[in-house]
């Protein structure tokens, strides 16, 4: 990323959908049952994504926590409750006005074969065509600015099948950028990637952050979500254990009782948050406690 | 690197040293932006011209299977006749004799190449083919009943292989369901649907009398032997509000092959969308085989074909139109010309496409075992 690429950025605030309240939320779960045909993964499930937060969601596996982000983008219908945007019933909106508002990078997302980068970034801007508009000016305007905030402009006319997996990933975050929605759910969006282009991704949405993006992402990395979030989701069994920012609920405790792992938790050397360090079976005296 | 510039109103406006000459944006392909009244698209040079080219192919190839029978005429005959210009023998000949047969071959081809792509792109899969899942089988049982049973019309006949085509469509998908339906599963089922029907279809022309089953059985191997004006102009009116409707799925299409839950996020209304894809799928194949029988590996080869032809990302339905179109005539005019005898058109397809399935099940099953 270089410092165009923040200038640049900084332009991205002036379109995104209405200005919020302070300290309100345009996205939020109400007392709602989530789950998939019969079984249910959550009950009366509430959430609010505060505004222009870089919120993070974890919890093991199986919690429930891709299942409110799908959700939250309208992917799955509560049973029960429901999820509101913009104080909105989310099931009212059109489907293409949700695609205009939220954006969500999936966890798996297939690239078809033969497919260019400028070319898949310019499926981003499905919401807003039709049936003979299909390339306007600002289409063309939208996509260029995602490329050049996701730093693939040089990869422009390579095939998609070609690049390394942190270049890929950063090709899907433009095309979902290029939908041009200012809330954006990413749902495990590192987890495929050595450590230098997790560490690269994740400097990339707080850059989004910065300039307006609500975001809000799964992740596995528990010191990732910790330095990098602005508030935290903790979540077990389908339920919400503990939400605020990291460094006021970052705990030993917590994590033992949402992971079951024994931790300490001392200063991030570097950026001062909450770092969680595994004591292990030898030096913890009763080590791992769900392991076996 | 690229450069941002942010003039007074506001807009930024982008160069990009890495893109193409004149400040575009680079797709690594040549492309035609047309923007000019309510129109703004972006074509891609190479599908025009290709689509351009087959056109013309298209074009030549039915002028030479006008000319070509036991009395030959000459393209300066052939041509005046089609615009009226010629009267007698000749307009007899090209317009009453011949221009059905070519016109149902060209029509028919197109609705057999986009029906293949419909269900190519759909499942992700160069083995979802309509003829190899079970829909035109159930497509050609549907007609089948309709004439042994009650010696129906052409009309009565498509309506037989459009139910024909849907029972067996809404049987594979509920066969093949398990939490969602995944694209192999539901070729292998269709498959076996398939051979289930074709053995229905035997046992349907073994007890039926042996001038139906003469005449059912002829028509079973895909014939455009005695096609009318009646059911050209009736198949072909259905084909082109089919293709209008393809044309305008063809953009939810495209998005879904990109993954259900990615274009569910970007405004794809997946489910109804993928029931229309269906429908329109279904409907092209039934009265393609309504009118002609079961000419296979059309809709199995063209999108492939034209898929290669344009390399551009995904099927696209405008080339395996084209492709399917030209197809249909190379193999009609080879199986009335060129073969000993006169044999029905979809020997010559079977022939053709057989080989290129047993390649495309070596690559598929390598692939995945």
């Amino acid at each position: 990323m270089n410092t165009n690429t923040i200038t640049d950025l900084a332009e991205a605030r002036d379109v995104p959908t209405p200005a919020p309240p302070p300290g309100g939320s345009r996205l939020r779960v109400e007392s709602a049952t989530i789950g998939y045909d019969k079984r249910i993964i959550s009950e009366g499930l509430s959430v609010s994504i505060p505004d222009e937060s870089f919120t993070v969601i974890v919890g093991p596996n199986a919690c429930g926590k891709s299942t409110l982000l799908r959700g939250l983008s309208r992917l799955l219908k509560p049973s029960a409750g429901q999820v509101v945007l913009d104080g909105v019933a989310i099931q009212s909106y059109k489907t293409k006005e949700v695609a205009r508002r939220v954006g969500l990078l999936p966890q798996t997302s297939i690239a078809p074969d033969g497919i260019t980068v400028a070319d898949l970034v310019a499926r981003g801007r499905y919401p807003y065509q039709g049936f003979i508009r299909l390339w306007t000016e600002a289409d063309e305007r939208a996509v260029v600015r995602a490329m050049d905030q996701t730093a693939v402009t040089d990869l422009s006319g390579r095939l998609v099948d070609e690049l390394s997996g942190g270049q890929r990933q950063r090709v899907w975050v433009a095309m979902a950028l290029a939908q041009h929605t200012s809330i954006l759910l990413l749902d495990e969006p590192t987890t495929f990637l050595d450590i230098t282009h997790q560490i690269e991704l994740m400097e990339l949405f707080t850059d989004l952050h910065h300039v307006g993006h609500t975001l809000v992402a799964v992740l596995h990395d528990l010191n990732h979500a910790a330095r990098y979030a602005t508030h935290l989701i903790a979540m077990k069994d389908g339920a919400v254990v503990a939400e605020g920012p990291p460094s006021e609920i970052v705990t030993a405790e917590l994590v033992e009782e949402v992971f079951g792992l024994r931790c300490l938790v001392v200063p991030d050397p570097v950026a001062g948050t909450p770092q969680v360090v595994p004591l292990g079976r030898d030096r913890g005296g009763e080590g791992v406690r769900e392991g076996r | 690197m690229s450069i941002g510039v942010t003039s007074r109103s506001g807009l930024t406006r982008h160069r990009s040293t890495g893109g193409a000459p004149g400040g575009r944006l680079d797709f690594g392909r040549r492309v035609l932006v047309l923007r000019r009244w309510r129109i703004a698209v972006r074509l891609e040079w190479r599908s025009v011209i290709v689509c351009a080219v087959l056109a013309v192919a298209v074009a030549c190839m039915a002028v030479l299977a006008l000319m070509t029978g036991s009395y030959q005429l000459s393209p300066g005959q052939v041509v005046p006749a089609l615009v009226g210009g010629e009267t007698g023998l000749v307009h007899d000949i090209v317009v009453e004799w011949r221009a059905p047969r070519v016109v149902a071959a060209l029509v028919f081809g197109a609705a057999l190449g986009v029906s293949g792509a419909v269900f190519q792109s759909m499942l992700r899969n160069p083995l979802a083919d309509p003829s190899i899942i079970g829909f035109s089988q159930g497509s050609y049982t549907g007609a089948l009943i309709v004439i042994l049973l009650i010696n129906g019309t052409y009309v009565q006949l498509i309506g037989g292989a459009l139910l024909g085509g849907m029972a067996t469509a809404i049987a594979v998908y509920v066969l093949a369901y398990r939490r969602g339906v995944q694209g192999f599963r539901l070729i292998i089922v269709g498959i076996g649907v398939s051979a289930m029907l074709g053995s229905l279809n035997t046992w349907l022309i073994l007890r039926a009398d042996l001038e139906q089953a003469i005449a059912a059985a002829a028509w079973g191997a895909g014939s455009l032997n005695g096609v009318s004006w009646d059911q050209v102009a009736i198949g072909g009116v259905c084909i082109a509000v089919l293709l209008l409707l393809a044309a305008m799925l063809s953009r939810p299409m495209r998005q879904m092959e990109l993954g259900d839950d990615t274009a569910a996020s970007q405004g794809v209304r997946v489910s109804p969308a993928r029931l229309g894809m269906v429908v329109v799928g279904v409907a092209l194949t039934a009265i393609a085989t309504a009118a002609s029988g079961p000419i296979a590996f059309i809709s199995l080869v063209a999108p492939q074909i034209g898929h290669r032809l344009v390399r551009t990302a995904g099927i696209t339905l405008a080339p395996a139109a084209f492709v399917g179109a030209l197809l249909c005539l190379v193999a009609d005019y080879l199986a009335q010309h060129v073969a000993p005898t006169p044999l029905p058109v979809g020997i010559i397809t079977v022939m053709l496409g057989g080989g290129y399935l047993g390649y495309l099940l070596f690559t598929e099953a390598r692939r995945r075992l």
